[in-house]
This record gives structure tokens, sequence and C-alpha cells, in this order.
């Protein structure tokens, strides 16, 4: 979809928000479901350094780790993609104080959707740095580059470029994830949307709100990753410009 | 820590749950190809409703699967249409999956040669025998994989089910948790469940792929 339809949607959104707001049937709850919204926010921003680091980590471990690391990076990647992430959640927060470590909610949500998302992105990754050119390896091996400066300087570089749009698609994904915590008694926007469901029984002001505020956060993330790829591949042939 | 003797009671009911999630699984993803076939022909046919379609699939691929499937079961009474667990989180699960399932079905009859549509009419056949002789033969085969990778992802979404107190294999495991106080079983369990299934059906796509690849060149 081109991004003018993107942001004429974010925009309808936001109007649909700010014109339920005036009314009194909806502004009753939006001030809670903001502040879940808050939470969300958090969550998928963090999940999504975490998720960045790993996948990176873990596709450069796959790649060019000695076989130990290419072992442990495969078997991080076929259990986070292989089981679901709410079984993960639930997994970090019922069965491991068990063994005896006791963490946070919160700590627990953004350690499962972030190891989750990471585990889809280094796929992304290691297909994006594959990708780079053989001629620029070589280039590099010619210049008498060492394998970490060819990978810092070179290489990763221009995967960054091939790396962006995969990225977008899973950081919605880890957006709409993050609906997740809510079954882990995290109070973020779904958490609020039950809660006040339950005690109010007022469903459709509730979940129409719920629903556009989740749309518009999905389109800012569309349109920010869109904008990065068309300033990231400026001065490549390659990629689309804003 | 770990007790043999307790994962051997508990396995008949995981199993039992198990085949409901296959069987949410397999209703939804029939759904999901269906609808989302429907939605990719209906653009091709009706070209003004490519953008209320695509705005359509965005919509719904944007918000979570959580809230949606909270909106049929919860939302859908107040406008008279009472649905049981089960059904509306299939159905949530369909309706969801098939905006996936749509935009792999555009990329197919993107895929198929301009030539190929130019000789239908060129051979005046009916838009339906074009369809069903001509593009769908062709389109279909190349998006298997991508297919097959959407209903291994609507099958781990499966747990999400639990949320809307539907009995399967993840509602089951913490109802087995709470009455006995033992999660690490169960819930790992579940895991090891999802994750074999996952790899199974890894393998299955791959094997799929390697035999359409076999076909001749285009």
């Amino acid at each position: 979809m081109g991004i003018r339809t993107l942001i004429v949607m974010l925009v309808a959104s936001l109007l649909v928000i700010a014109i339920l707001a005036t009314q009194p049937a909806y502004s009753l709850f939006l001030p809670q479901l903001l502040e879940g919204a808050l939470l969300t926010a958090q969550i998928t921003v963090l999940g999504a350094l975490l998720a960045v680091v790993m996948g990176v980590l873990a596709a450069l471990g796959k790649l060019y780790g000695p076989a130990p690391v290419r072992w442990l990076a495969n078997i991080y990647i076929e259990i986070f993609r292989g089981t679901s992430a709410l079984v993960q959640l639930f997994w970090l927060f019922f069965v491991l104080p068990q063994f005896g470590i006791s963490l946070e909610a919160y700590t627990v949500a953004v350690l499962a959707l972030g190891l989750n998302i990471g585990a889809y992105g280094a796929e992304c990754a290691r297909g994006a740095i594959t990708s780079v050119a053989r001629g620029q390896w070589e280039a590099a091996t010619a210049l008498n580059m060492t394998r970490g400066q060819m990978l810092r300087r070179i290489i990763l570089p221009q995967a960054f470029v091939a790396m962006i749009p995969p990225w977008g698609n899973l950081f919605i994904e880890l957006l709409k994830s993050t609906a997740l915590v809510s079954l882990i008694t995290l109070s973020d926007l779904a958490f609020k949307a039950q809660e006040m469901n339950q005690t109010t029984m007022k469903t459709i002001p509730i979940f129409t709100l719920v629903l556009v505020i989740y749309l518009a956060m999905s389109l800012v993330i569309t349109i920010g990753m869109r904008y990065l790829e068309g300033r990231a591949s400026r001065g490549l042939a390659r990629g689309r410009t804003v | 820590m770990w007790d043999w003797s307790f994962v051997l009671e508990i396995l008949p009911v995981l199993a039992h749950a198990a085949i409901i999630s296959i069987e949410a699984t397999l209703i939804g993803f029939v759904l999901a190809a269906t609808l989302g076939l429907v939605l990719a022909l209906a653009r091709i046919a009706f070209p003004s409703t490519a953008l209320p379609i695509s705005v359509l699939v965005e919509l719904i691929r944007s918000t979570p699967l959580l809230i949606q499937i909270f909106f049929l079961y919860f939302v859908f009474p107040s406008f008279g249409v009472t649905l049981d667990a089960f059904t509306a989180g299939v159905l949530a699960l369909g309706i969801h999956y098939a905006a996936y399932c749509s935009e792999v079905y555009r990329s197919g009859f993107d895929n198929i040669h301009r030539g190929q549509w130019e000789a239908c009419t060129a051979l005046n056949l009916s838009s339906w025998t074009t369809f069903r002789d001509i593009i769908i033969p062709q389109a279909i085969p190349p998006i298997v994989p991508a297919l097959g990778n959407y209903l291994v992802a609507l099958f781990k979404e499966t747990p999400l089910l639990s949320a809307i107190a539907v009995l399967e294999l993840m509602q089951t495991a913490k109802i087995i948790g709470s009455e006995t106080f033992r999660y690490t079983e169960p819930i790992t369990l579940v895991g090891v469940f999802f994750l074999a299934m996952s790899l199974v059906s890894a393998t299955l796509i791959r094997a799929v792929e390697r035999l359409l690849n076999r076909r001749p060149a285009r």
C-alpha cells in the first residue's frame, strides 16, 4: 500500500479517536485505555530493541560462528520459532519460578516477546547478510581488511538496508503480540479493555476504541519504517524512495 | 522437579485437548484459504473493490488477533449474534489469516505473465474458464509454501483461544496447573508438542516445495 494511503489512514484513525473522545459514552474509557496503550508502547519498544540485538547476533552466530555457537543459534531460532508466543510467555511466567528464577511480569513480557521476534528476525537478518553481493567481500579482502572490519564497515551497513522492510513487518507482529501480556496480569491496552468490559459491560465503545488505538500504533510503525527505508537507501541503487 | 508419573497421568488429557487445537487449526485454515481467495479474486474481478479490500486487509492485519477474538466473542452478542467460544475463536482465526492469505494469492496472480491473460481473451474464453483452467493452475503451485507457512503460524496462534475459555491445549494445561499447582510439566509438554508439530510441518512444507519445483519451468 502506498505511503499516502497509509498516512490518510493514520490521520483518519486519529480523527476517529478525537471524535469519539467528545462522546461521553466513549470519553469515559479513553484515559484508562491510553494509559494501557502507553504500557503497550513501552513493551513494544523494549521488545524491539531486544529482538534486533538477538536477531543480528543469532544470524551472525549461525553464519560465521564456530560450530558450538552455530548450534546454539540454531537451537534458539528453532525453539522460539517453533512454539507459540503465548506458550513462551507462560513458560517464563509460571514454570521458571519453579526452578528458582522469579521474574517480574514486565520483564517476562519484554524477554519472551523480544526473544520470540528476535528468532524470526534472525532469519531476516541472515537473508539480508547473505544477499550482499560477493564482490563486496572480495573487495574487502583485497583491501586487506580483517573479518571484523569487513562485517562492521562493509557488509552490515548494506545488509541493514535490506533488513528494514522485513523488520517493519516483525515490529507490527511484535506490537500485536503485546496483547498477549494481558494474560500474564500486565495492565496493557488489551488488559484495560477486558477489565473495563467486565465491570461496565460497555463492550462496543471499549473494543472499538481499542481496535482504533492499535491500528493507529501499527500505522505509526509502518509509516516510520517506510520513511527509514527511503532514508537508508539514499545513494544506493536499491530500495524504494519515499 | 520433573515428575514422569505426573506426565503419564496428564498426557491423555492433553492429547484429547490437542485434538481440539488441531480441529480449530484445520477449520480455521480452510476458512482462511477460501475467504482469502474470494478477497483476492474480488480485487481482480471488480477493480472498484480494490481500495476497500486493501483497507480492510490492512485493518485486520494491523490489529491484534486477541482483540479480534474478544470482539467476535464479546461485541457481536450486542448486535444480536451470539457465538459460542469455539465458533467465535475459529471464525476470528479464519478471518485474520484470510487477510494474510489474500495477499499471498494476490502475489500468485500478479506473477502470471500478462500474455496468459491476453491469450485467453484472444481464445474467447469466458472469465470463469480463464480462471479455472489457465490462471489458478499456474498461480497456486508457487504459493503453496507461503500458504503452508501461514498454516503453521495459524496453528501456533490457537493457544489464544484459551483466553475465551475454549478447552484447547493451553487452557487444559492451565487448568491442570491451577488444580495441582504443578505448572512445569503441563506447560513444558504444550511447548514440546508445538515444537514437534512445527518441525514436522516445516519438513513437510520443504518436501512440498521440492515436489513443486520439479514441475517443468514456465
